[in-house]
């Protein structure tokens, strides 16, 4: 079984040289943390940078320089700086390659819901609705079961949605799953967790075709 | 040309009850803090206030709205402010949420002319109700409209007394297409200079949509989410 580090490691290794990648906040942020080092990857944040680098050392933050989580950052050399209305350009206009976001429920169509939870907890969706309605290649960072250990991978979401059938893989602490026409797609296993486990965690329909392999972490 | 005012209480002349605001800003970064404090201080009430975030309790707009200066938010994302959720959910604030590319966009239309757009975010989601859908390419897109408001305010970093404007860092976010959408525009900024000191090459808003200019003073520039490294 992966922890959320876990999770951010094996999403990193989805990432192609070359690539714009928006990454949302929680597990997602980690991913900048474990890509590989001979490849050429920007990160973008929706508030307005493209070439985000690491947080400031002590003493250096600026106020003026923070990610869409409102967390001081750093500009890399090369970095650009731009207003939310060019920033939604580029998510809306297909010109980020990869968008990785967490959820609390993704449907075995590919629907997310991530904003709402009725009567209880309204934070709104931030970009989110617009990042996922356009972007090609979205992944979903989440854990497999909610706190109650129910599967967060379902037939059909109960919450409120953030999109429909846009979702194209999820990674979880139990297993990498694509999302097909038929359902939840098994591709890998994490480390020492078997078929049944991933079976028994995953409401929506599980597609389990031959020898699924173990991630490689 | 000169659209210098002495401060904010001048800067604000004119706005009355009922009003709709736009204020500038993502979290606390690049909002317009000394027309936010006027505000409080002028006790102005049952305003409409388009801005990405509400503050948090007791800095940017969560100032108005413990005051209950505000009768409806329209934003993309308000987690950082209890009060803002008490509000909301027992049904004292009205607050539309609409995704935040809709929003920086309905804005920047509202201010270049166009009544409205279509676009992909929020089809199939709550957003999406009783909108107009149609098909471009094979995919639904909802129509949204533009965006106007009585009063933009915007944050910048330096201006001069035409009302040219050059934002820093992240702080730029949604002031240059609120500053487009106001019937007044006032920019409030940490430097005012004299024209020709700013080079034209480098104008982020260009004067004309600006009306009234003024040097903020005490800024605070609070961090909301102070995260650092340590020193290897």
């Amino acid at each position: 079984m992966l922890d959320k580090n876990g999770i951010a490691q094996r999403i990193a290794q989805e990432l192609q040289d070359g690539w714009y990648v928006n990454l949302g906040i929680g597990i997602p942020t980690l991913v900048a943390n474990y890509i590989r080092e001979d490849l050429n990857v920007v990160f973008q944040s929706e508030n307005g940078i493209l070439g985000m680098g690491p947080f400031p050392y002590e003493g250096e933050e600026d106020a003026d320089l923070i990610n869409a989580g409102k967390q001081t950052i750093t500009a890399l050399p090369g970095a650009a700086i731009f207003d939310s209305a060019t920033s939604f350009a580029m998510i809306r206009g297909q010109h980020i390659q990869l968008t990785v976001l967490g959820a609390m429920e993704v449907s075995e169509s590919g629907d997310i819901a991530n904003w709402k939870i009725p009567g209880r907890m309204v934070k709104g969706m931030g970009g989110a609705m617009d990042l996922v309605a356009s972007a090609d290649n979205i992944v979903v960072a989440m854990m497999h079961t909610n706190k109650k250990g129910a599967s967060k991978l379902l037939k059909e979401c109960r919450l409120p949605l953030t999109g429909v059938k846009c979702v194209k893989r999820v990674v979880t602490n139990l297993a990498v799953l694509d999302i097909t026409e038929h359902g939840f797609k098994l591709i890998e296993r994490a480390p020492g967790v078997s078929v049944e486990e991933i079976q028994n965690a995953t409401e929506g329909t599980l597609i389990v075709e031959g020898d699924i392999p173990e991630m490689k972490i | 040309m000169n659209k210098v005012v002495k401060d904010a209480s001048v800067a604000l002349e004119g706005l009355k009850d009922s009003m709709t605001i736009m204020l500038g800003g993502f979290g606390l970064c690049g909002i317009p803090e000394n027309c936010i404090s006027e505000m409080v201080e002028l006790g102005v009430k049952d305003l409409t206030c388009i801005s990405n975030n509400a503050g948090v309790d007791d800095f940017g707009l969560g100032l108005l709205l413990q005051k209950r200066q505000i009768k409806k938010m329209i934003s993309s994302y308000v987690g950082e402010n209890d009060e803002f959720e008490r509000q909301m959910l027992s049904g004292e604030l009205e607050v539309d949420l609409i995704p935040q590319g809709s929003l920086a966009a309905r804005c920047y239309m509202g201010g270049a002319g166009v009544p409205a757009f279509y676009t992909p975010a929020g089809y199939g989601t709550e957003v999406g109700e009783g909108k107009e859908v149609r098909v471009f390419d094979g995919k639904p897109h909802l129509l949204e409209t533009a965006l106007t408001a009585d009063f933009a305010i915007v944050k910048a970093w330096k201006g001069d007394r035409f009302g040219n404007l050059i934002y820093k860092g992240t702080a730029r976010n949604f002031n240059p297409a609120m500053a487009m959408a106001g019937k007044i525009t006032i920019a409030e900024v940490e430097e005012l200079v004299e024209p020709g000191e700013l080079d034209p090459n480098f104008i982020h808003t260009p004067g004309v949509f600006i009306q009234r200019i003024f040097e903020g003073a005490n800024y605070e520039k609070r961090i909301e989410q102070r995260t650092v490294r340590p020193k290897a």
